[in-house]
């Protein structure tokens, strides 16, 4: 893993973008980008991150960027990664870089299309569980207990595991990541950038407006969601699990951080009752549960 | 200048001076620090600059306190700014 | 060479002449046979590019405008639903300027599924700020897929540019057509060029927040475009007509000059009205036909005579034919809506709709007005 201390320098996020203070997407996208480097072709569907970029004829992005519709960014990568193809400049990496929304909900046909046909470029969805550029409406993404303005008594569905729907697309690198753990971050974008075909990482982003805690615990939020267990570090190489060390210590339940210690840090889950957290809790196991048995196999297999 | 499509060039500062945007500045104690870098790395805006020790560009930092919260040994404080 | 081929097989053709780089489909019928064809050159080898077997229309033109963005020239085919899906992304190819070629095969829309000929899946497409080209032959179609990127790559217009045909009544209609050498239309065709795109060594970024002003300004300029574009598509029809014999305009006029009335129509309507005004001729009825090959940007002020009579495969519901409508106010003009669905509209139905026209009447043509 490389030292933070040694990251390279370069910034391709321009101080002065038009996102909240705080706010996560920048913090990933930074180090994203250091990690990707100067040959990154951006393709942003509808999102905050499409109005961090600031107004025309001024781009924050350092990096050639292409404003897509909401459901075409996968579509759209991969138009772009066949015309590098055809140019012969298979050193540029095209990357998306979309929300939950565009990616749980109204992008998963052009997501699951791309990543069939076996498309070359990486796919990172900023999950921050949420509609935040509408204004915190609920999506596929959002927890269970959550409020948000389309559910102000809580949503009542727990979210969907599209990890797992990527991984059922059999693609040669999947990845999840936390803005707090950003050298674990920085070195899967490092990695995902020297693999070919389609790429999935996923980067949980606690939004401080949607999420209602203060702008500057972004950071110790995303810490919480994983020493809670709340949100697993994970890559899957060629379909293997493997939990990522931060995750990999929490196998034994007594590791984890109970659940509240992340819960009461944000207004959007003021309202839970003790029952709502008992569900969020036993989902949190029946996760756990799994990886515990992909483990149990693995020593098994050995 | 008749625009013919959206196209935007990379510029520092596309929203203005956001250090406006600042209720409380980030002040860093050089004597605590102890150059982790992880406010440069944290700080959303990349306002942070690595210079012998952290340096802040005020002229664009928003003052989310993100890095002082990050400090590992408390070396950032966040002061309200004064009008 | 001559061939004798559908107007599918010879869009697959034209479009593999073109050599685009990339080729992004979903199929529908009836385009099907575009697709299936152009798979086919891009596995034996005949076309290098890459062919990109999207999940839906919409992504369709998604990966065109991703291609088109990133430098290459591009291709796409659709019908009816499929280009209604796609809406969204037509609109986003034309106001990010990038000239990409599509194939429209007009079809009726559902519900109840219907698979005829209709035009209003491309008229819907009006407003997207794409250049609309009607084919009425195969050769046509042949000859405006070329034509269409030295139009849509011109510097005076980058705007994509949509060729519509019937569906059957061309599509998979077999017809004799000339086929230029690959080298003459290589001569034709300039390198692909674009306004803009994604280079790593000059970033930009494209399509974020606009302001009204700035927004404003955008749309008036892809209107300068599409008025640019009418001396552009005349220009390259007359430079294909040098080069291969087949000269192109806006509308092609037939016996107009002593018409008592001319009817105006487009796609494959039209080439049965020029064989319907014949036979008017030969009643001793002074007949013209003026046929409406571009509809975007339209020709209207190329559209003037006393007495017209506007034959739409489509409709404006609440309002009536789209190119009637259009040509309000250009003289006398009598609308006429006929062949929706691909009802079928022969040459002696066109006869009779001058009839009618002649004794005042207009409307729905072959429906039981009560």
């Amino acid at each position: 893993m490389v030292a933070i201390k040694k990251f390279p320098e370069e910034e391709y996020i321009l101080k002065g973008t038009a996102a909240c203070p705080g706010c996560p997407i920048t913090i990933a996208l930074r180090t994203a980008l250091k990690a990707l480097g100067k040959k990154t072709i951006l393709i942003v569907p509808a999102s905050c991150s499409a109005v961090v970029q600031s107004l025309v004829p001024k781009t924050s992005f350092g990096v050639p960027t292409l404003n897509i519709a909401f459901a075409a960014s996968a579509s759209a990568a991969s138009g772009v990664a066949a015309a590098l193809k055809m140019l012969g400049k298979e050193d540029v990496t095209p990357v998306v870089w979309a929300g939950d929304g565009g990616t749980y909900d109204i992008g998963i046909q052009a997501l699951s299309g791309a990543f069939e046909r076996g498309e070359n470029f990486i796919y990172v969805c900023y999950n921050n569980q949420m509609y935040s550029n509408t204004g915190i409406q609920r999506s596929g993404a959002t927890p269970y207990g959550a409020w948000t303005t389309t559910t102000w008594t809580g949503k009542k569905e727990i979210q969907k595991e599209l990890g797992e729907i990527v991984m059922a697309h059999h693609i040669p690198y999947i990845a999840t990541a936390s803005i707090a753990y950003i050298d674990d971050l920085y070195d899967k974008m490092k990695k995902a950038k020297e693999i070919n075909g389609p790429r999935y990482i996923e980067i949980l982003a606690p939004c401080p407006p949607g999420w209602r805690f203060d702008m500057s615990k972004t950071v110790e939020i995303a810490r919480l969601a994983v020493q809670t267990g709340a949100w697993v570090l994970y890559e899957a190489i060629n379909g293997e699990v493997k939990l990522t060390s931060y995750s990999k210590m929490l196998l034994k339940r007594k590791e984890r951080r109970p659940i509240e210690d992340y819960l009461k840090l944000q207004g959007r889950f003021r309202n839970l009752t003790e029952e709502d957290i008992n569900k969020i809790k036993k989902n949190i196991d029946e996760k756990w549960k799994r990886y515990m048995e992909i483990y149990k196999e693995k020593e098994e297999k050995q | 200048m008749s625009m013919k499509t959206a196209i935007s060039y990379p510029t520092e500062g596309g929203m203005g001076e956001t250090g406006s945007w600042r209720v409380f500045k980030p002040v860093i104690d050089e004597s605590k620090c102890i150059k982790c870098w992880l406010c440069w790395i944290y700080c959303p805006e990349g306002v942070i600059v690595k210079k012998e020790y952290p340096e802040v560009d005020y002229e664009y930092c928003k003052g989310c306190g993100v890095c002082a919260n990050e400090c590992p040994v408390k070396a950032i404080k966040m002061e309200r700014e004064k009008k | 060479m001559k061939i004798i081929d559908t107007a599918n097989h010879i869009a697959a053709l034209a479009a593999k002449m073109a050599k685009p780089s990339v080729v992004a489909a979903y199929p529908i019928t009836p385009q099907t046979t575009i697709v299936e064809r152009l798979a086919k050159y891009v596995e034996n080898g005949e076309l290098n590019a890459e062919y990109i077997r999207v999940e839906s229309e919409h992504s369709a033109m998604a990966a065109c405008i991703g291609a088109a963005a990133t430098g290459v020239r591009t291709f796409t085919a659709t019908s009816s639903h499929g280009l209604l899906l796609m809406h969204e992304m037509v609109h986003w190819a034309a106001l990010s300027r990038l000239p990409i070629v599509m194939v429209n095969v007009n079809r009726a829309i559902g519900p109840g599924w219907n698979i005829w000929s209709d035009s209003n899946d491309s008229m819907g497409q009006r407003d997207t700020g794409w250049i609309q080209i009607y084919a009425s032959s195969n050769q046509e179609v042949y000859d405006s897929i070329i034509q269409a990127y030295k139009i849509a790559e011109n510097e005076d217009v980058m705007l994509p540019t949509m060729i519509c045909y019937d569906g059957f009544i061309l599509s998979h209609t077999s017809m004799p057509v000339y086929i230029p050498e690959q080298s003459k239309v290589d001569k034709f065709l300039p390198e692909f060029k674009s306004l803009w795109s994604l280079d790593v060594d000059k970033p930009i970024t494209h399509g974020n927040i606009i302001s009204p002003a700035d927004y404003m300004d955008v749309r008036y300029s892809m209107n300068q475009a599409m008025k640019n574009a009418k001396k552009v598509i005349i220009d390259v029809g007359e430079e294909w007509g040098r080069k291969f014999g087949r000269s192109y305009n806006l509308i092609e006029e037939y016996k107009c000059d002593d018409a008592d009335y001319v009817i105006v129509s487009t796609a494959a309507i039209a080439s049965e009205s020029k064989f319907a005004i014949d036979k008017l001729r030969e009643k001793g009825k002074k007949a013209g036909l003026a046929k409406l090959r571009v509809f975007r940007p339209f020709p209207k002020e190329m559209l003037r005579y006393d007495k017209m009579i506007v034959i739409d495969r489509a409709v404006s519901l609440g309002l009536g034919g789209i190119v009637y409508n259009e040509l309000k106010g250009n003289g006398d003009v009598y609308g006429f809506i006929a062949g929706l669905g691909g009802k079928d509209v022969n040459y002696r139905d066109i006869m009779r709709i001058y009839e009618l026209a002649e004794k005042g009447k207009d409307g729905w043509y072959g429906i039981e007005v009560k």
